[in-house]
């Protein structure tokens, strides 16, 4: 019978202790991280002008055969202009094609934006409405898609790409992708 | 006079003929769906604040978009449909039950269970108790 006491004794303890521990994964989790359902699938269909040559179209079929990086900015975004330094350096470093996507702006502000900071990107296209940003399930700038050879989304980043992201998630990630076959 | 016609005119709540202006629909109900829709969809830029609530750019868009899609004539679970494949669950104030949300719904239920457990052994204790004292001695 003092088994049954002493269960009788530590289980509120138990419970007690797992609903600390619960919470306290729960302080760290970033609510503003919303997960993507599009992981693992194809990037929506899109096409869009490009902010240099609004004659010409850029598709889904423009990032097929690569590991492919795009990235959703504008003029107006405060953090855009934080992560610009390391789009450079990454753009420069890495062997990515490197898409952007100008999301509802200025197209005179962009090209005096890159004029002005310099551009990382291979491609740009203008997304002037925001839809294909809503198809594609952004909800903030920047964020970042990283597609591979076939096209399909396999990570996004939200919020600006800084060392330690870049360092931890996007490189290794690029690397693994880049030897995976078309 | 003047006075009480001037407070008479400032009581009139004028976001009343506001909301109207930006999306006009041609019946009541389509009207009533965009106003049912827009409040149980979060607004992912500031999540307590519904797609209605919200005056962020993203939740403007949106609106415009359950706006256009009610115009096309696509049902509610097209609509949200469409929103959930694009942004996932977490746009819905209301979880849907999945493998993910199984603690979330059935959570109090368990909790309510274990109570009604716990009294249940209380009662009997106590009854127990009151028949004999010497109950210590029985555990």
């Amino acid at each position: 019978m003092n088994l049954l006491k002493k269960i009788y004794f530590t289980l509120p303890l138990i419970i007690f202790a797992m609903i600390i521990l619960i919470l306290w994964r729960g302080l760290k989790l970033n609510p503003a991280q919303v997960p993507s359902p599009l992981i693992n699938k194809p990037l929506p269909h899109f096409a869009l002008p490009t902010l240099f040559d609004e004659k010409k179209i850029v598709t889904n079929e423009d990032l097929m055969g690569h590991v492919t990086l795009v990235n959703v900015w504008a003029t107006w975004c405060e953090a855009c202009a934080e992560e610009h330094n390391a789009l450079l350096e990454l753009a420069q470093n890495e062997h990515v094609f490197f898409l952007g996507l100008d999301y509802k702006d200025d197209v005179d502000a962009a090209k005096k934006w890159l004029a002005q900071r310099g551009n990382p990107y291979q491609m740009i296209a203008v997304d002037y409405a925001g839809t294909v940003a809503i198809d594609w399930g952004v909800y903030g700038t920047p964020e970042t898609f990283v597609l591979d050879k076939k096209g399909m989304i396999r990570y996004k980043q939200i919020g600006p790409i800084d060392t330690d992201s870049w360092e931890k998630k996007l490189k290794p990630l690029i690397a693994q992708l880049r030897n995976e076959p078309i | 006079m003047k006075k009480i016609i001037i407070i008479f005119i400032l009581c009139i709540p004028l976001h009343l003929f506001a909301a109207d202006d930006f999306y006009p629909f041609e019946t009541p109900v389509e009207q009533n769906r965009f106003a049912a829709l827009t409040s149980q969809l979060r607004c992912l830029v500031c999540q307590n604040q519904n797609l209605a609530e919200s005056n962020a750019a993203l939740a403007v868009d949106l609106r415009q978009q359950i706006y256009q899609h009610i115009q096309q004539g696509q049902s509610d679970k097209q609509i949200i449909d469409y929103l959930v494949e694009r942004y996932g669950n977490f746009i819905l104030y209301r979880p849907p039950f999945v493998a993910a949300t199984w603690g979330l719904w059935l959570g109090p239920l368990v909790f309510l269970l274990v109570g009604i457990v716990c009294l249940l052994f209380y009662i009997r204790k106590t009854a127990t108790s009151t028949r004999s004292n010497n109950f210590e001695d029985k555990v």
